[in-house]
């Protein structure tokens, strides 16, 4: 049997956030431990290698003023858990689990392992339910769906969090009123930030749905590694027992890639990519995989992380193997941001993978999914033609090849391009693609069917008679 | 099996993750199944030093103890076979997932066990030997059909040898039963029943492997046209994230000429599996009129499934494969992605402390990477027949750089190499399988049997071929000086390459028609295509513009006949072929006059 009670009194080496332990009894892998400081302070911990005698224990608060003789190790029996009820929406907690808003501890009968458990593959649904987020380049091109992980690749400096604030404002299902509540995990980002999100919550009216987890740059870096997972566990009990849908916004990712490093580099482990473990892919598997819907269940977890690439970089391994693990990326654009256009959502690159199932007939509209891809053909052409113009002169352009340009103007400013507090309808979105059409000629859309060019490219439906359906 | 049962025990030393130490383990074998901890969680020994075992662990060992005990089996990690795999999803040890959650719900808990088949489901079995019949490995000595479109063979296992001493009659039979008697060589006796085991380490035994000639037609016009696959060959799609790796192996899964189907999702994400299941059996195969799911077996190893089993999914995979094969079925594996595969290597290496090489990959990768392709091929079965595996794997560099370890070690053990193309695929231009960079060492074996439909074949794919490998050279001069400036015999070169991308490469497997091209359909795309070309090429020399040929009315129909005209509508094929020729025709006299 466990003694929890026990406390062992001092440890042979401290190393970054490592305390190694000797001479322990009974201790188990992913065990929790209560680590009490010289000076009385009491720590969290998890053990991360264990023999019959000495532990590895990861120091979540951080291993200041820890001393080899005088630190105390309790080993609690159990793995890191957070209760999880209702009552946890509208609260604030700490990177944890625990309450920061001065308020006491939710009360709860239920106590949950944040590493969850995998969902069975034979269980799940697959996501298919359009979700309007009131953002054109979204809806039509990278579009979300209910039960998907979807994250935002962006940059220091870009709009990333008032495109993350404004799909938590507008999104909504089409043919049903359901409110989303949101789960929000913050890791090594500035207090700015999280407030900036908290008044945006508050001015949209939703901080009573929304339960935060934050830990701020300031925190150990330690306390990361466990955020998310609180977060995602609170999502899973909110999403599969209440049956509530569920948007999890995470940022920054790659605040918690480096913990993990720091981690595994303190354990001097082999390093693979950039100093990253070897197990980077399945450290964030097991957390992007806590999304989705479950066969006959209520309830989805939407996920939106949120990453800043390193100088601007796709191919560095925390949005590279995320790109491998979620389903798409919305992937943000600098020089589009320079060039004053809101959200700067990256034509080519950005991508939603569950996009196919969750449009056209019956979900969106039937001429959405030969639309989209008709309009990243003829943008991916522009791209094309843009570089050459910048070689031979735009003059010298072939006259078809300057109406592209001329389209992909139009595109960049009249359907991506919108206001950060405009909610646009998937009607208005795809009729907006539609308009940007019209400027090539009929043949060169071989992506979209004759009918369509009939019913939609060659009369335009009037603006006004298109708000009226919705 | 009652000897093993006298239960040896070691004693739990350490843990780290999926991999532990356990003590007082001298009589345990390499590579032998163990139960670790009071959960039972299943591990594989992979390490001996003294009489210490390291075992890796096939579940989260979170809570595990030292000092909790280690069960001994006393066999290797297996897998069961018999009827009742088809339309199964399991994991990578082959559990079956829909048992695991009728009874853990849909989150799986720890330690859970579930037989992979049915043993209380009776198959109606029919004898093919009677008593006296001498059998040997692969033997067929009865039959079940499994599913209205696969015949499940019953056969003598690969290590029994000897007479039969007795078979029970035609009749409805669980898995277990006993439904004959062998007398081995040596005297003794053993009984068959309809379900085996077979270590999923060990390929299984074949008479003779043959050589490949017959090309595995998967209904993509790409590859079927420019870069096929045989029977029995193996594949590679590397490509970074959002190329389209996933979505071309499910493709292939679908239409591909092959009996039976393993797909392995090793690493990869749960919804991607979800949507196989869902989606397989509403799909008809082409060919038996019945569902995709008769013919299919998934491996769900997700990338938040433990990490070890990850490892051992893709023999679970192709164990399963080589026994189908051995029935003389042609089976196509796809494991989505090998590149996890060597990741999980990676992980558990590292966890064991042992000198990397290649960014962090264990020295053993390229020889792991053999083995595993080596086990695809066109043989001749035990019992005669011919059977052929197939195997096509994903890779995902990092980065989409195609210099890393594993694609690069992938390339010299496959023959057929399908690069994924980030360009091609931002274009949204699917399959983006780049006709630049990819290559099939098996078009000289499978180009006989495309010449026996068509003579010309060889021509005609080699003539579209040259215009593309052009058409990569003139965009580079056209980008520094526009398109325009280029003489009018080479615009139209690149004029016909966008025709052949738009009309003929570019496939959308969400239209009905165009999801799967048939060889016959092929044939005639090429042809037309080929004509189209070598007119429009006349057309120009004798002094026509590429205006005139734009103009020409059946342009557009051409460019939608993938998805306007149906496999096997050959009337609209002629009249599509007669209109454009007709139009062409005009256009010469028009110039001459």
């Amino acid at each position: 049997m466990k003694m929890p009670g026990l406390q062992y009194r001092g440890v042979r080496n401290i190393d970054g956030p490592l305390l190694f332990v000797d001479g322990i009894r009974n201790v188990s892998f992913d065990e929790l431990v209560e680590i009490r400081t010289p000076s009385g302070e009491l720590r969290l911990g998890q053990v991360l290698d264990v023999s019959s005698s000495s532990a590895v224990v990861q120091v979540f608060g951080g291993s200041d003023s820890l001393s080899k003789a005088e630190t105390r190790t309790r080993f609690l029996g159990t793995s890191m858990e957070i209760p999880v009820s209702k009552e946890m929406l509208g609260r604030v907690f700490d990177g944890l689990g625990r309450p920061k808003d001065g308020l006491p501890l939710p009360l709860s009968a239920e106590r949950r392992d944040v590493n969850g458990s995998p969902i069975n593959p034979y269980s799940r649904e697959y996501p298919r339910d359009f979700i309007q987020t009131g953002i054109s380049s979204i809806d039509i091109m990278n579009t979300l769906v209910r039960g998907q992980k979807l994250p935002i690749f962006s940059g220091n400096g870009l709009p990333h969090n008032r495109i993350a604030a404004q799909i938590a404002r507008q999104a909504k299902l089409l043919n049903e009123n359901v409110e989303f509540a949101i789960v929000f995990a913050a890791m090594g980002v500035k207090y700015d930030v999280a407030r900036y999100f908290i008044d945006s919550f508050e001015q949209s009216g939703v901080l009573n749905n929304v339960a935060m987890f934050l830990s701020l740059a300031d925190d150990p870096s330690a306390e990361r590694l466990i955020t998310p997972r609180a977060a995602l566990t609170l999502a899973e009990y909110l999403a599969f027992e209440e049956n509530m849908h569920v948007l999890v916004i995470i940022t920054d990712m790659t605040n918690y890639c480096e913990s993990l490093r720091e981690i595994a580099t303190a354990r001097g482990e082999i390093p693979s990519r950039k100093g990253y473990p070897g197990y980077l892919y399945s450290d964030l598997a097991s957390l992007y995989e806590r999304a989705g819907r479950l066969h006959g269940g209520g309830g989805s977890i939407t996920q939106m992380p949120i990453l800043t690439m390193p100088s601007d970089d796709i191919s560095h391994p925390v949005p590279d193997l995320t790109g491998y693990i979620t389903e798409g990326q919305i992937v943000l654009d600098r020089e589009m941001f320079q060039r004053g256009i809101y959200p700067p959502v990256a034509g080519l690159p950005s991508l939603s993978r569950l996009m196919k199932d969750g449009i056209g007939k019956g979900r969106t509209r039937d001429d959405h999914p030969h639309l989209a891809s008709q309009l990243f053909a003829a943008y991916s052409k522009v791209k094309d033609i843009r570089s050459l113009a910048s070689v031979i002169g735009e003059e010298e352009l072939s006259p078809a090849d300057k109406l592209y340009i001329k389209f992909g103007e139009v595109f960049e400013h009249n359907v991506v391009s919108q206001g950060e507090f405009e909610n646009r309808s998937i009607e208005q979105s795809l009729e907006l693609g539609w308009d940007a059409l019209r400027i090539l000629p009929r043949s060169e859309l071989l992506r979209v069917s004759e009918q369509e060019l009939v019913q939609h490219f060659d009369k335009p439906v009037a603006v006004n008679s298109v708000q009226e359906k919705v | 099996m009652q000897e093993s049962e006298v239960i040896k025990t070691g004693i739990i030393s350490r843990v780290n993750g999926p991999i532990i130490e356990a003590r007082q383990m001298a009589s345990a074998g390499m590579l032998e199944v163990v139960e670790v901890g009071n959960l039972r969680l299943i591990g594989e020994v992979i390490r001996i030093r003294n009489e210490i075992a390291t075992i890796q662990v096939y579940e989260n060992t979170t809570g595990l103890l030292p000092g909790e005990p280690v069960y001994c089996t006393g066999r290797p990690l297996s897998v069961r076979l018999g009827p009742g795999l088809l339309g199964t999803i399991y994991d990578g040890i082959q559990r079956p997932l829909q048992q695991i959650a009728a009874r853990s719900g849909a989150m799986i808990r720890r330690g859970e066990k579930a037989e992979p088949l049915d043993i209380e489901k009776k198959w109606h079995f029919k004898p093919l030997l009677e008593a006296g019949a001498a059998v040997e490995g692969g033997s067929v000595y009865g039959e079940v059909q499994e599913t209205l479109s696969v015949l499940h063979k019953i056969m003598v296992p690969p290590d029994v040898k000897g007479s039969l001493i007795s078979m029970l009659p035609e009749g409805d039979y669980s898995g277990e039963t006993e439904v004959c008697k062998v007398r081995l060589e040596d005297g003794t006796e053993r009984a068959l029943s309809l379900f085996q085991y077979w270590p999923v380490r060990k390929p299984r035994p074949v008479r003779q492997r043959l050589p490949l000639t017959q090309p595995l037609l998967t209904g993509l016009r790409v590859i079927d046209t420019f870069f096929p696959i045989a029977k029995g060959g193996a594949a590679a799609i590397p490509g970074g994230f959002g190329t389209g790796k996933t979505m071309t192996q499910q493709a292939l899964a679908k239409w591909a000429e092959a009996q039976i189907i393993i797909y392995i999702g090793c690493g990869e994400r749960g919804n991607e599996m979800t949507e196989v299941l869902r989606e397989f059996p509403e799909l008809i195969d082409p060919r038996s009129g019945r569902s995709l799911m008769e013919r299919t077996i998934l491996i769900a190893n997700t990338s938040n499934m433990p990490v070890a089993a990850r490892e051992v999914s893709i023999y679970t995979g192709i164990t399963l494969a080589e026994y189908f094969r051995d029935m003389g079925y042609a089976v196509a594996v796809m494991a989505d992605s090998t590149s996890r595969w060597a990741e999980a290597l990676r992980e558990l290496s590292g966890r064991l402390e042992e000198m990397p090489a290649d960014e962090g990959f264990p020295a053993y990768l390229p020889a792991r990477l053999a083995s595993f392709y080596e086990r695809s091929g066109r043989v001749e079965t035990l019992a005669g027949d011919e059977g052929s595996v197939s195997v096509i794997g994903a890779v995902s560099p990092p980065g989409g750089d195609f210099s890393e370890p594993v694609t690069q070690h992938t390339s010299r053990f496959i023959r057929c190499f399908w690069a994924l193309d980030r360009d091609l695929a931002n274009a949204r231009h699917y399959p983006a399988i780049s006709w630049r960079n990819s290559y099939s060492e098996y078009l000289p074996e499978t180009s006989n049997w495309w010449k026996r439909q068509d003579r010309d074949w060889q021509n005609h794919r080699d003539f579209l071929m040259d215009i593309l490998q052009e058409e990569v050279n003139l965009q580079r001069i056209a980008k520094l000086v526009g398109p325009d400036a280029l003489p009018e015999q080479q615009r139209l070169t690149l004029m016909i390459a966008e025709i052949i991308k738009n009309a003929f490469l570019q496939q959308n497997s969400f239209d009905e028609i165009d999801m799967y091209c048939s060889p016959a359909k092929q044939l005639w795309m090429l042809r037309l295509l080929v004509a189209f070309s070598r007119r429009a090429q006349n057309i120009i020399k004798a002094g026509g513009s590429l205006a005139d040929l734009r103009e020409v009315p059946a342009l557009d129909k051409l460019n939608r006949m993938k998805s306007e005209i149906d496999n096997t509508d050959s009337a609209a094929m002629t009249s599509l072929e007669q209109m454009l020729l007709r139009q062409l025709d005009a256009l010469e006299r028009k110039l001459k006059s």
